[in-house]
């Protein structure tokens, strides 16, 4: 003898207003859209510009030069494996793998969707689009591959590394020197801190007592996660300001002694 | 009407009543679960130092039968033994089946459920969850009902054909048959402000507790006391009911969160109380009965944390109901901290780091309620209502009450903790009771030969109804208020006749004016108007709490009388039942308490016993 | 040190409302919560809000404050200036009963269609053993108050009500991550997260990090390792790859 009567039908609060958010809740997305336009324009300008080399010094963007156009001293390891079919700028070459890494880094996807999609732009604020289907289909499932760009993303971390320990080696120092040291420090840490490595490390384990080493690894890389967001930033202005000096001592704009 | 039918209907979905649906329903009986709240929300969550079972995990010397005797110390021997006995051997069972329905517990190093200390208890015993282990059982709880609810749906392609969840669903009235058996319960939808009737031979209550009859209080608005009131008008009876536990530490500012609890747990790590001259006064409050059990002094005490082995524990660890007399007394003589309380200060006794990992919704708590940073400076607190030992009367083995087909678990219960409940104690007793008023529940219904019809269903329709046809009358937020101000300070933590006696008239004229207290607006999600309706509640619990503390002449536990400052072991003997006058009053009648088993007897020293029976008893 | 404040909530029933105006007294420490209290019984009696503990305990006061999700009882009115106009809504996801009470029987729903955890079966009561360190992930979790401010903010179903079917939302997607990494679990959950409960919705914008008030990380601990977790299983060429061999 169960009786249950109708429930009567419900809506939510019918609110036009967009939001009653009262503060400054379009300021982050616009200054996250300026900061991320500026990389973009500047790497597009970067990759055309030849002057990426000034003895010992190579301009990261340009890094690793592998065509036969490289001037021989920035020749990564000394080889040209591209030979001299290549007449692209060499940046083109490699650009895919750290492009690749930030495009699908769980944070940069954050400040896109929320800067350059609106979707949202900031909490509680509605979005302007009509259907959202997220990452579940073509072209954002393809954010799933982050992790393999993160293995590039290691290779090239690698190639910054063995630049800044040449221009470390080459005497005497400049002040270069100590721009691409910083500047590989810092893409270290967003790289090394990425969510993917954090998942490889042991974050995929479910017992992390029985691998007290990768615990280890996860612990550490767990606080270079969680500063992932500074380090994606410190790392892209690092990068650029790099770029951008090399090639200005490059192009003879810089001549100052220990540049 | 909405009308459903089920075997067993539990009122409030706390951790006693989750437990009794969940055994009721895996004795395969129909079941219904009645809350206030929306589910998962009960006051359960607040509890946050641990539930008391004698594991062993931390102290291998740890047994049910040395849980026995700290609770029967805790509540100075008033206890329902046989209740306690049952609560210190089950309970290590009920906390692994938590650990098997998912629940998360903090660890030892060999990957045992850690145990903490707590107060009143000899060995570390609570398993907890950091600072929130209320909230990790009602989860579990809510997960393990959630659980069996997709077994029923696999099996009948409906979640809610064996156990169904009526949140935000107040009950009004038990239902009886013409013969004074339980035939259901009466109540209406918050929601939608109509009524829903549920017949049902058995109904379990596991509504909590009172707090809401007093100002400061840790309680929430739920405890109305609705269970207790159901339990009275049904013709049950209520025992213990003038022992009330005032938690020694509630937050006493800012004004707002007055009463908010502070975990015993702050102390069970380390915290110190001090007054405003910066003494640890709880050494000058060692009553008698504990003098060889608590250190004497400061190094004493704090190497204790450290080796509990050869030193005595330190003295901020006495059961609460010293503990909150204490502070009580300082802040009366004039030592306070500045907004009335005294210092707990657990800043200069652990590193930071440690405090945040020990006590991180402390921290939280403190730092967006009060803008004070534990980890640097200590807290302000004071004695708040707590927790009411006494409850329905029921039978220790089942959880049954004197009304057949009503059994009660929880804090509604009475008799398990005596005069005074000791801290962990009340998770466990969820745990235990509830299984066991779910179990009792279910068999008492399997042995019955006819459902019960109700009657009465128009007479509880109308006694709801009534507040929202009175419309321009009082105020029921005022009257709830005065009551709350009355049972505060006159009925509190310190009692005497003349103050009692005041509460007692002033308790008449609340209920008359609670006669009319009306509800403007419609019957939809009307706070006004469910006041109006719980205010009844509240004032038969009140009266029941007055009653019976006038009648108690001595002090014990969680009753202190200015006027009887002694313990005497003849009261040990009486306890006070507490029923329904025709007129709508309450009676208080005295009972004499069944003599402690042989067996449970002999685990104590007789030197020990010689401070509370008497020497009958003893020969 | 008491002020009189501007307060405007929402008041109206099933969907049609309007905002109301109020001034009402404000004392020093108090918060939203007291305010809309001081509101009941002073103004509006049947003024709708649900709470329960008041102490940031049971999740229960959830409402947006000012146009953000937060809790009445944890939002102190000293965050606000005097002349402020405090907006108090309700949650917006949900369809509302009254005033600030919204109807969250979706959580329920969803709660109810992520199988439970699921212990091997040789394991009884009381053996189980567990290193702390292999239980604080899912504790993290386990401080959820099922305030459902998270589901609320997610703009996948809070700007899309077509989503609603197709996507757990952040608290319970967060509850597959507890019983994925939980040592004893031994169901699968990867494929169901993403196929059944809509983890590739989730475009880890982090609003329901920002609004959750026990501050847990939901997506840098849940939603992301829980996605990364669904790439080894669907998405990873090489993984999936090595599960071929190694289960021929």
């Amino acid at each position: 003898m169960t009786i249950v009567e109708p429930a009567q039908r419900k809506q939510r609060a019918q609110i036009k207003v967009r939001t009653f958010r009262t503060d400054r809740w379009w300021l982050a997305p616009a200054l996250t859209f300026a900061g991320l336009l500026s990389f973009l324009i500047y790497g597009f300008w970067a990759i055309f510009d030849k002057s990426y080399f000034a003895d010992p010094y190579i301009a990261p963007f340009a890094s690793p030069c592998l065509a036969t156009s490289c001037p021989e001293g920035a020749r990564f390891l000394g080889l040209a494996p591209f030979g001299d079919w290549y007449g692209l700028p060499p940046g083109l070459l490699i650009l895919g793998l750290p492009g690749g890494f930030r495009l699908t880094c769980y944070y940069y996807r954050k400040s896109y969707y929320r800067s350059f999609w609106v979707s949202p732009p900031a909490c509680a604020v509605a979005e302007p689009h009509g259907k959202y289907s997220g990452e579940t289909r073509l072209p954002l499932i393809l954010n799933n591959i982050h992790r393999y760009f993160f293995y590039g993303a290691i290779l090239i971390g690698a190639v910054l590394t063995y630049d800044a320990v040449l221009a470390l080696i080459h005497k005497p120092q400049g002040i270069g020197t100590w721009i691409l040291v910083i500047n590989v420090v810092l893409i270290a840490g967003y790289t090394l801190g990425c969510h993917s490595c954090r998942h490889i490390t042991a974050g995929r384990l479910n017992h992390f007592s029985r691998h007290p080493l990768r615990y280890r690894m996860w612990t550490l890389v767990s606080k270079l996660n969680a500063k992932h967001q500074q380090l994606a930033w410190a790392s892209m202005f690092s990068v650029m300001i790099a770029d951008f000096y090399v090639r200005l001592v490059a192009k003879g704009v810089l001549t100052f002694p220990f540049s | 009407m909405e009308r459903h039918e089920y075997d067993v209907v539990v009122i409030g979905a706390g951790g006693a009543g989750l437990r009794a649906a969940i055994e009721a329903r895996q004795q395969g009986k129909r079941t219904a679960i009645v809350c206030k709240s929306l589910f998962g929300k009960a006051h359960t969550v607040m509890a946050e130092g641990g539930a008391a079972a004698a594991m062993g995990n931390v102290n291998s010397d740890d047994n049910w039968m040395v849980h026995f005797r700290d609770t029967m110390r805790g509540g100075k021997f008033l206890n329902n033994w046989r209740m306690a006995e049952l609560h210190a051997k089950e309970a290590p069972d009920r906390v692994y089946e938590l650990e098997a329905w998912g629940a998360l517990f903090d660890r030892t190093k060999d990957g045992k459920i850690s145990q903490r200390n707590f107060g009143g208890h000899e060995y570390p015993r609570l398993a907890h969850v950091g600072d929130r282990t209320g909230l990790e059982m009602i989860r579990t709880l809510q997960q393990r009902v959630v659980a069996l609810q997709q077994e029923d749906y696999k099996v009948h392609g409906d979640y809610e054909a064996y156990l169904k969840v009526f949140s935000e669903c107040t009950v009004t009235r038990l239902l009886q048959d013409e013969g004074g058996s339980i035939a259901g319960a009466f109540a209406y939808w918050r929601e939608t402000g109509k009524y829903i009737c549920f017949d049902a031979p058995a109904v379990v209550l596991a509504t909590g507790g009172i707090g809401k009859s007093y100002v400061v209080t840790s309680n929430s608005w739920e405890y109305t006391g609705d269970g207790h009131a159901l339990a009275l008008l049904a013709g049950a009876k209520l025992i213990n009911m003038e022992f009330i536990q005032f938690h020694p530490t509630g937050m006493v500012w800012p004004p707002s969160v007055r009463g908010i609890l502070v975990t015993e747990s702050v102390r069970g790590d380390g915290g110190v109380l001090r007054n405003a001259a910066g003494e640890r006064f709880m050494f000058n409050y060692i009553p008698d009965v504990f003098k060889d059990k608590y250190a004497t002094s400061e190094e004493e005490a704090d190497r204790w944390y450290t080796d509990q082995g050869n030193n005595r524990r330190p003295p901020e660890l006495l059961p609460r109901d010293e503990v909150a007399r204490a502070i009580n007394a300082e802040v009366k003589a004039g030592r306070g901290s500045p907004q009335g309380g005294v210092f707990l200060d657990v800043s200069t006794r652990l590193p930071a780091t440690e405090i945040i990992k020990r006590l991180p919704s402390m921290h939280h708590q403190f730092k967006e309620l009060a803008d004070v940073d534990i980890t640097r400076e200590p807290m302000q607190v004071g004695p708040t209502c707590h927790y009411v030992m006494g409850g329905v009367e029921v039978d220790a083995d089942s959880g049954a009450a004197s009304v057949p087909g009503l059994f009660a678990a929880g804090e509604v219960s009475g008799g398990m903790h005596g005069s005074n409940r000791l801290g962990g104690n009340s998770l466990s007793d969820l745990l235990v009771f509830g299984r066991r008023a779910g179990a009792g529940a279910a068999a008492y219904v399997s042995g019955l030969a006819a459902r019960p019809t109700a009657v009465g269903i128009e007479a509880a329709e109308i006694e709801a109804e009534a507040p929202l046809g009175r419309t321009g009358g009082e105020n029921p937020y005022e009257v709830h208020h005065e009551l709350q101000r009355t049972m505060n300070d006159l009925v509190g933590i310190i009692r005497r006749a003349s103050e009692i006696e005041e509460a007692l008239d002033a308790i008449q004229k609340l209920k008359e004016r609670a006669e009319h207290t009306g509800a403007q607006g419609s019957r939809v999600y009307n706070p006004g108007w469910h006041l109006a309706i719980d205010l009844r509640n509240m004032l038969l619990v009140s009266e029941c709490v007055a009653r019976a503390a006038l009648k108690r002449r001595e002090s014990r536990g969680g009753h202190t009388r200015d006027d009887f400052p002694e313990m005497s072991p003849q009261w040990r003997r009486r306890l006070l039942v507490c029923s329904l006058e025709g007129a709508g009053g309450i009676a208080v009648e005295e009972k004499i308490q069944p003599d402690m088993r042989p067996d449970l007897l002999a685990l104590f020293e007789r030197s020990e016993l010689t401070k509370y029976l008497t020497e009958e008893e003893l020969s | 040190m008491g002020y009189k404040a501007k307060f405007r909530v929402w008041r109206g029933e099933g969907g049609e409302g309007r905002l109301e105006d109020f001034t009402v007294e404000v004392n020093e420490g108090e918060v939203v919560l007291d305010v809309i209290h001081r509101l009941q019984a002073t103004q509006a009696p049947d003024l709708a809000v649900r709470w329960n503990c008041k102490a940031g305990k049971c999740g229960s006061c959830s409402m947006e404050i000012n146009g953000r999700p937060r809790l009445g009882c944890m939002t102190r009115m000293s965050t606000f200036t005097e002349d402020e106009t405090v907006t108090v809504t309700p949650m917006r996801t949900f369809p509302v009963i009254k005033d600030l009470v919204t109807d969250v029987s979706f959580n329920y729903q969803k709660a109810r269609e992520i199988p439970s955890f699921t212990p091997p079966s040789d394991v009884r009561p009381g053996e189980y053993r567990m290193q702390q360190i292999d239980v604080e992930r899912s504790q993290e979790f386990r401080k959820c108050i099922e305030c459902f401010m998270c589901n609320n903010v997610c703009h996948v179903i809070r700007d899309h009500e077509d989503n609603k079917p197709a996507f757990a939302g952040p608290r319970f997607l967060m509850r597959i991550a507890e019983l994925d990494m939980h040592p004893y679990d031994v169901a699968d959950r990867k494929d169901a997260a993403q196929e059944e409960h809509g983890l590739g919705y989730c475009n880890i914008t982090k609003c329901c990090t920002e609004v959750c008030p026990e501050h847990i990380k939901i997506t840098d601990n849940a939603l992301i390792p829980m996605k990364e977790r669904v790439v080894d299983r669907k998405y990873d060429p090489l993984v999936w790859l090595g599960n071929k061999i190694f289960r021929r």
